[in-house]
């Protein structure tokens, strides 16, 4: 059945020529600083509105790999498969983790499948890792962020969140709003062309924009200032949030990076951002400030700053 | 459920707007006044709109026991994870209440244990397990005020009908009057106005309040839950201290009919009777919680499951009490932000998603 599985579905899709070779391990010839990273998907449900477990993990770990400023290059991918797992719905997870890699530029050139007994697995699990080349001169990491710092989102937050949420056992409700699952290499690239100053990337995956921030102050020993009224928001997110109580800066994203830029070259990095079809949303959302602890600041409609912490738990919806 | 935009959000949250009656406000308050945000969404828009810090020097507003998980006792909640021990039992409840703590353990721990513990979103859901598995008994637990309790009331009239007779409901629902009353009545707390809730008065209405301000000289506003809702209520009771004089009035009028909603309260009044209940920090109260009547008996958990819970206690150290009655502030609190953490909660004002405790830790740490 794996042995099938492994010939038929995946090396079909992934077709390639350095994964046809069927050897023990992916060989090939690199070059320069590499930056490499895994990343696991669990996700429940596995398909839902704008995406699917495959895409998601294969943009989670190419946008893994541009948040340090790398060309993502290589992906291997590891599926674990509960038994009794359709294989058509196999097949529609591989070809649209393939769509993803050709978006991405990346090629699958590894995998690993194991099929497990009912109930040892939710359907199915999958691993992704990647291999990127960070090009010469760029050093991006979540410690240099600045005081003066610009901050700038690319796009609006939340809609990953409710995508999945929409679709969860037990609250279905009706929706427009598709995951925006979506690989962000091009972007990273347009960025960097405009600028040599983009400090600290970061994709607000898990936790959201409350806990990527939150990250980047504790690393970088700063502040972070960000205004309620400049965050862009799609008015079904909002309004999902307000019947669900849940807060659109603490649910996950799948295609959008925060960044902190010199403030000099914050203009330009932006108009960069908005000529790719990821950034087109892009906005300023607040700045880094000096600071003797680590904080997170939202600035209020009524003109007073609340904190903003890193989120914790499960988001559950409320009782009233 | 379909569910549309809410574009009038951003007019009620608007920048000028919310400027201009801030700046209205500041002119109102000569004298300190004290000023009670009854309802936990309430508090948590306050703190997460920052209305604490723009508001004048001379207004505080401070946090009552509107937040329907942080007033359910210790006791309530060891009662409800004993039934959830219980094998033959599937115990359903709405996801706030799985990481409060109980006196020994909470919900989510029991989970871990063992115990078949499933999060819904409605009572709705709880009566599709019940039907799902009929071999075992599916107990709701009912926490909240009138905003919920007709809604837990409709599944229990849907069960006796369908002749259900596996769902039941461990009820430790609260009304609002009984406590607002308890609050006014009480020595030292000189509360000079309430900031009324806005959906439990959708329910019952404005008259409600009527005891409060007759018998307590205490104005009462009923306000929605956005800024510009907040601080134009906050406007009509200083325009009221200012007059001398005490009146329920209703600011949020695009959901606060007159009658409030006699449909929702005889749904209550059918399924309910009114039974003397204990909330965090109050005490026990009169006629304040709503007991499942008779003639539903087989619906109801108390009177179907006999759970040992006199060990039960409230946590040590814990002054959650005295904040939900506003004598304190969770800053007073030596555990606040040290040993009750979000993730590490010792009472249930730190983990609701109302809870005066989370809001500030979340918002104005």
């Amino acid at each position: 059945m794996t042995q099938d599985l492994v010939r038929s579905l995946f090396a079909a899709e992934f077709d390639n020529s350095i994964l046809d070779r069927m050897d023990d391990s992916a060989t090939f010839e690199l070059e320069g600083r590499l930056a490499f990273t895994t990343d696991c998907h669990v996700v429940s449900p596995y398909f839902f509105p704008g995406g699917d477990i495959g895409r998601l993990a294969l943009t989670g770990t190419v946008n893994d790999l541009a948040m340090t400023g790398a060309f993502p290059l290589y992906v291997a991918a590891g599926f674990i498969i509960e038994e009794g797992f359709p294989r058509e719905s196999l097949g529609r997870i591989a070809r649209s983790m393939q769509e993803a890699a050709a978006e991405a530029r990346v090629q699958v050139v590894a995998g690993d499948t194991k099929v497990v007994e009912r109930g040892a697995a939710d359907g199915i699990f999958i691993t992704t890792s990647g291999l990127g080349l960070v090009p010469p001169g760029v050093n991006i990491t979540g410690s240099a962020a600045s005081p003066g710092d610009v901050v700038i989102l690319s796009g609006t937050v939340g809609d990953h969140g409710v995508a999945v949420m929409s679709r969860r056992e037990g609250m279905r409700f009706e929706t427009a709003i598709e995951s925006d699952c979506a690989p962000l290499g091009e972007l990273v690239r347009r960025m960097l062309s405009a600028s040599d100053r983009v400090r600290v990337l970061r994709d607000p995956t898990r936790g959201g924009l409350a806990a990527a921030l939150n990250e980047i102050a504790a690393s970088s020993g700063v502040a972070i200032e960000i205004d309620e009224a400049s965050l862009p928001l799609k008015p079904e997110v909002g309004a999902a949030c307000e019947v669900l109580g849940l807060d659109p800066l603490t649910l996950a994203n799948e295609g959008k990076l925060v960044a902190m830029v010199d403030p000099e070259d914050a203009g330009r990095v932006l108009a960069a951002m908005k000529t790719s079809p990821m950034g087109a949303a892009a906005a300023v959302i607040g700045t880094v400030e000096r600071a003797d602890r680590p904080r997170v600041y939202v600035r209020t409609a009524a003109g007073s700053r609340r904190a903003l912490m890193m989120p914790s738990g499960e988001q559950l919806p409320r009782i009233c | 459920m379909p569910l549309p935009p809410l574009p009038y959000l951003d007019d009620f949250r608007d920048r000028g707007l919310v400027r201009s009656l801030l700046a209205d406000l500041e002119e109102r308050f000569s004298q300190p006044v004290k000023v009670m945000e009854i309802c936990g969404t309430h508090t948590m828009a306050v703190s997460r709109h920052g209305l604490r810090q723009a508001v004048p020097e001379n207004l505080s507003l401070i946090s009552g026991p509107g937040c329907p998980v942080c007033v359910t006792s210790n006791r309530d909640i060891d009662t409800f994870i004993e039934m959830a021990m219980r094998p033959e039992v599937i115990a359903a409840t709405f996801g706030d209440m799985l990481r409060v703590p109980g006196t020994r353990t909470g919900l989510a721990e029991a989970r871990s244990r063992g115990a078949d513990v499933r999060v819904v979103y409605s009572t709705l859901d709880a009566l599709a397990v019940a039907r799902k598995n009929p071999g075992r008994e599916v107990v709701f637990f009912g926490v909240g005020f009138e905003t919920t309790a007709p809604t837990v009331a409709a599944a229990i009239a849907e069960a006796a009908a369908s002749g259900l007779s596996n769902f039941s409901v461990f009820s430790a629902h609260k009304t609002m009057p009984p406590a607002l009353e308890a609050l006014s009545a009480a020595p030292g707390l000189s509360i000079d106005a309430y900031l009324c809730p806005g959906h439990v008065s959708a329910i019952i209405g404005p008259d409600a309040y009527a005891p409060v301000v007759s018998e307590h000289g205490i104005p009462c506003v009923i306000a929605g839950f956005e800024p510009v809702d907040i601080l134009q209520a906050l406007i009509m009771i200083a325009a009221q201290l200012v007059e001398g004089k005490a009146s329920v009035e209703v600011q949020y009028s695009r959901g606060v009919g007159p009658g409030g909603n006699p449909a929702a309260r005889d749904m209550m009044e059918l399924i309910f009777e009114p039974c003397d209940a204990e909330w965090r920090g109050l005490g026990t109260i009169p006629e304040s919680g709503l007991a499942i009547r008779h003639q539903f008996a087989g619906h109801d958990a108390t009177r179907r499951f006999e759970v040992d819970v006199s060990w039960s206690q409230e946590p040590r150290g814990c002054i959650c009490g005295a904040i939900l009655t506003g004598r304190k502030n969770p800053r007073d609190c030596d555990l606040f932000g040290r040993a009750c953490l979000p993730e590490k909660p010792v009472g249930p004002c730190m983990v609701s998603s109302e809870g005066t405790c989370a809001a500030y830790y979340q918002y104005e740490i």
